[in-house]
């Protein structure tokens, strides 16, 4: 009854959005604020159907009813509950679901926090807001339904792939969805934007925080499915420049150009037209990425079980909201008013460049991603895109946004000097050639090598300068502590952010290039030396998990024959799906993280197969994201944003 | 010169350096794209192909059952069929949490001279039906696909 009810709502809920997508509409042509009010109705109600409707599939998973067909496939009753629970999301159906469910939020967000904003533009949003809830409901009800139920009903279910039974892979998929539904939000803005042919300040002052949101959960979403991707797939890598990761960094390199760009649309009232493409752009690198992971176009390591309506479902949904906003945006962008100019070398010079290098890096990201599609439409044969291209595409890509990135918070907006800036850049240069020589004294290493760390240095140092500069510019103390108390939190968000981006860049580079790799078989009681560290295979015995058993190893690790550490690499095998997981093991310190596979016990002899790994500084990786996502989240409490509120009143007044 | 002159010669300036960088990515797209590219064939395209020896290229098809054998300490072999024709299949290492005989696979990896195929990579599938769409699609090719491998 309860999957009924919800199956139900999800019906009634697009009926919902198909009224918040239309009223609107009427209501501009009418001229009525009744009609154009009816949109944060419904998308209240609509939030509501589908919290329900979600509720009721969740139920199902969590009681384990095997009526449904869903459950039955994806489930099992001994799972424990929180992959009962995060397994509603862990399957095609279920993740739209929570699509739809995260679109609903956001919808809702949007009504409640823009009391303020003027009535015409919020009930445009909300209407693209509901065209595309009405797109993507349909979507499942027609062809993803996951409320189809199974006749005669199964005893117990088939269980769940447990690789995806990890706790960073159970919330990867709502912080990636957070990032990109978020980005519907600055699309419907767009749209609205363009339809009413006006972008002022309080429009970009609008747009800019829900970007960052965005951006922030798509940053920590990537990071959340690496971060599984390094401690599960068994492969030391955190990476792989899969179809499915370069999904959803896409639409995060097109984030981060628009969250800069919209610093210059906001403060110096120019770049507008450039920054709703990109908003355009965004959203469609989204739906682009849903398409990719769902269609199952593409072999990934990490595909999803696909289905090929469902993809020409998608690639419909993608022409409509790629092509209808882009026409809109060929069609009226030019009668936006342009804005006021800016000498090269300024601020927003430097961040045109970033947005120049952010395009043109996701640009060939794509084509990289979408390459083998197309050879095998024109040719039929098969063809995958490896890492190698990317990484020769990519990083030198970034070396110039790097460099640029050391010092151009540095010039001043409109019209920068260079002289200015020229002593301060060899103060850098200096420092961070005399860090990038420390660091290669110590280890040595390739070109590549050498070359990361020197970026990493640059941007670290120049963001340091730069802040110092900024705050200790004082002559007394108290005049000090009073300019760190006065200095703009988007500010301080920004230079976190770029230490994170020095500390990632630093932490990629020296785990890979200084990373030490050991495949070997060992019997117990023997010993293996990697680095400084030396491993002793201990003993092997079993252990029992709830749907699982499993062999573990017990290794005692010898940091200089002094510090000691233990480390259990596990075999699990999965009663339900009848598989074999390794779960290697990880010792994660601040300046290395060793790594322990436990492959498969040879036949007859008493021998074990290990891969072990050492990575230095790889926690800099997850370090430097974290504090990317920290710097977001800090700029987003800036003061400005809260006088949004104070601003329309005075316009306004203004306009009265 | 008058203020439109110079903001048009400064969006000139801005468009060159988009197009600069733009041109450079292309560039580099195609410098990359020669070695990068990786195709895939089934053991009975590999047949009629020549020039693939020292390629780095994928194969896949079924693991035959049965047929995988470990050969000293690291080194396992194996055979792959696509219901028409077969290929072994060697590779040093542990292999992936989703391999079994009987069921799908896709090894990257280069021909050797004696015809046995040298896998450097072997590509786990965490899908829920465990099966890669060009194995897939190279099993309805030789008629060995069956509908319900699609849940198993």
């Amino acid at each position: 009854m309860i999957i009924e009810l919800g199956h139900f709502c999800l019906a009634l809920a697009l009926s919902v959005a198909i009224l918040q997508f239309i009223l609107p509409i009427i209501g501009i042509r009418l001229k009525s604020n009744r009609c154009l009010n009816t949109s944060i109705y419904s998308s209240y109600i609509f939030f509501f159907l589908v919290l329900l409707s979600f509720s009721a599939l969740a139920w199902a998973y969590i009681s384990s009813d095997f009526s449904l067909m869903l459950v039955a496939q994806n489930s099992h009753s001994q799972k424990p509950l929180i992959y009962k629970i995060t397994g509603v999301w862990g399957n095609h159906e279920g993740s739209l679901m929570l699509w739809i469910l995260v679109l609903s939020i956001y919808s809702m967000a949007l009504s409640l926090l823009g009391k303020k904003l003027p009535l015409r533009i919020k009930s445009i949003v909300l209407s693209v807001q509901g065209l595309i809830a009405v797109a993507f409901t349909s979507f499942v009800l027609m062809t993803s339904n996951p409320f189809l139920r199974l006749l005669p009903p199964r005893l117990e279910g088939e269980g769940f792939n447990p690789i995806l039974q990890d706790i960073g892979l159970a919330i990867h998929p709502p912080f990636l969805y957070l990032g990109y539904v978020g980005l519907s939000i600055t699309f419907s803005f767009a749209i609205a934007a363009l339809i009413l042919k006006q972008v002022d300040s309080i429009w970009i002052k609008w747009v800019r925080p829900w970007a960052m949101m965005s951006w922030i959960f798509l940053t920590i979403g990537i990071a959340l499915g690496s971060w599984w991707a390094y401690r599960e797939l068994g492969w030391g890598g955190w990476w792989f420049w899969d179809p499915v990761e370069n999904a959803s960094f896409m639409p995060w390199l097109a984030t981060t150009a628009l969250i800069h760009s919209s610093i210059v649309a906001e403060k110096r009232n120019t770049l507008k037209a450039w920054t709703i493409l990109l908003a355009l752009i965004a959203f469609s690198l989204s739906l682009l990425g849903t398409f990719i992971v769902r269609s199952g176009v593409l072999v990934s390591v990490h595909a999803f079980a696909s289905d090929p309506s469902r993809g020409i479902y998608i690639l419909l949904m993608l022409i409509l909201f790629t092509g209808g906003s882009l026409g809109l945006f060929a069609m009226n962008a030019p009668k936006l008013r342009s804005g006021s100019m800016f000498s090269p070398i300024s601020r927003e010079g430097a961040i045109v460049i970033n947005n120049i290098i952010f395009s043109s890096a996701a640009a060939t990201v794509l084509l990289g991603t979408l390459y083998p599609i197309f050879v095998d439409a024109l040719t039929s044969s098969k063809v995958s895109v490896g890492a190698p291209y990317f990484e020769s595409v990519f990083i030198p890509l970034m070396v110039p946004a790097i460099l640029l990135c050391g010092f151009s918070p540095m010039l001043t907006w409109k019209k920068g000097v260079l002289d200015n800036v020229y002593e301060r850049i060899i103060f850098i240069f200096i420092f961070s050639v005399l860090a990038t020589s420390f660091l290669v004294y110590l280890k040595g290493g390739a070109a590549i090598t050498f070359l990361g760390i020197f970026l990493g240095s640059w941007l670290f140092i120049g963001t340091i300068y730069d802040f110092a500069e900024r705050t200790l510019r004082g002559k007394s103390l108290k005049s000090v502590i009073q300019r760190i108390n006065n200095y703009p939190r988007s500010a301080y968000g920004m230079s976190l952010a770029h230490i994170g981006v020095s500390i990632f860049i630093i932490g990629a580079t020296v785990s890979s290039a200084w990373r030490t790799e050991i495949e070997t078989s060992m019997e117990i009681g023997e010993e293996v030396f990697i680095e400084n560290k030396k491993l002793i295979f201990q003993s092997i015995k079993n252990n029992q998990g709830p749907n699982w058993e499993a062999e573990v190893a017990y290794f005692k690790v010898l940091d200089n024959n002094k510090n000691v550490s233990y480390l259990y690499p596990e075999r699990r095998f999965y009663f339900a799906s009848q598989m074999n997981t390794t779960e290697p093991a990880i010792l994660s310190k601040l300046f290395y993280d060793l790594y322990i596979v436990l492959g498969e016990r040879k036949s007859k002899n008493e021998k074990f197969i290990f891969r072990i790994y050492y990575s230095p500084l790889l926690n800099f990786i997850w370090i430097g994201i974290g504090f990317m996502a920290l710097g977001g989240i800090i700029s987003l409490f800036d003061k400005k944003h809260r006088i949004i509120y104070r601003q329309i009143k005075q316009n306004k007044k203004k306009n009265a | 010169m008058n203020i439109a002159q110079i903001k048009r010669r400064r969006r000139f300036l801005f468009l060159l350096l988009g197009i600069f960088a733009f041109s450079l990515s292309g560039t580099l797209v195609l410098l990359a794209s020669r070695d990068s590219l990786v195709y895939f064939y089934t053991p009975t395209e590999l047949l009629k192909i020549n020039n693939v020896e020292g390629k780095l290229i994928r194969i896949g098809g079924l693991v035959e059952i049965d047929t995988l054998k470990r050969k000293g300490d690291l080194t396992i072999n194996f055979i792959v069929d696509d219901g028409q024709n077969k290929i072994e299949v060697e590779y040093i290492g542990i292999l992936p949490d989703l391999f079994r005989e009987g069921q799908g696979v896709i090894c990257e990896g280069k021909i050797t001279g004696d015809n046995v195929f040298l896998a450097s990579k072997i590509l786990a599938k965490h899908d829920e039906n465990y099966m890669p769409p060009e194995v897939a699609e190279a099993l309805k090719k030789s008629g060995k696909w069956r509908e319900e491998e699609k849940f198993k």
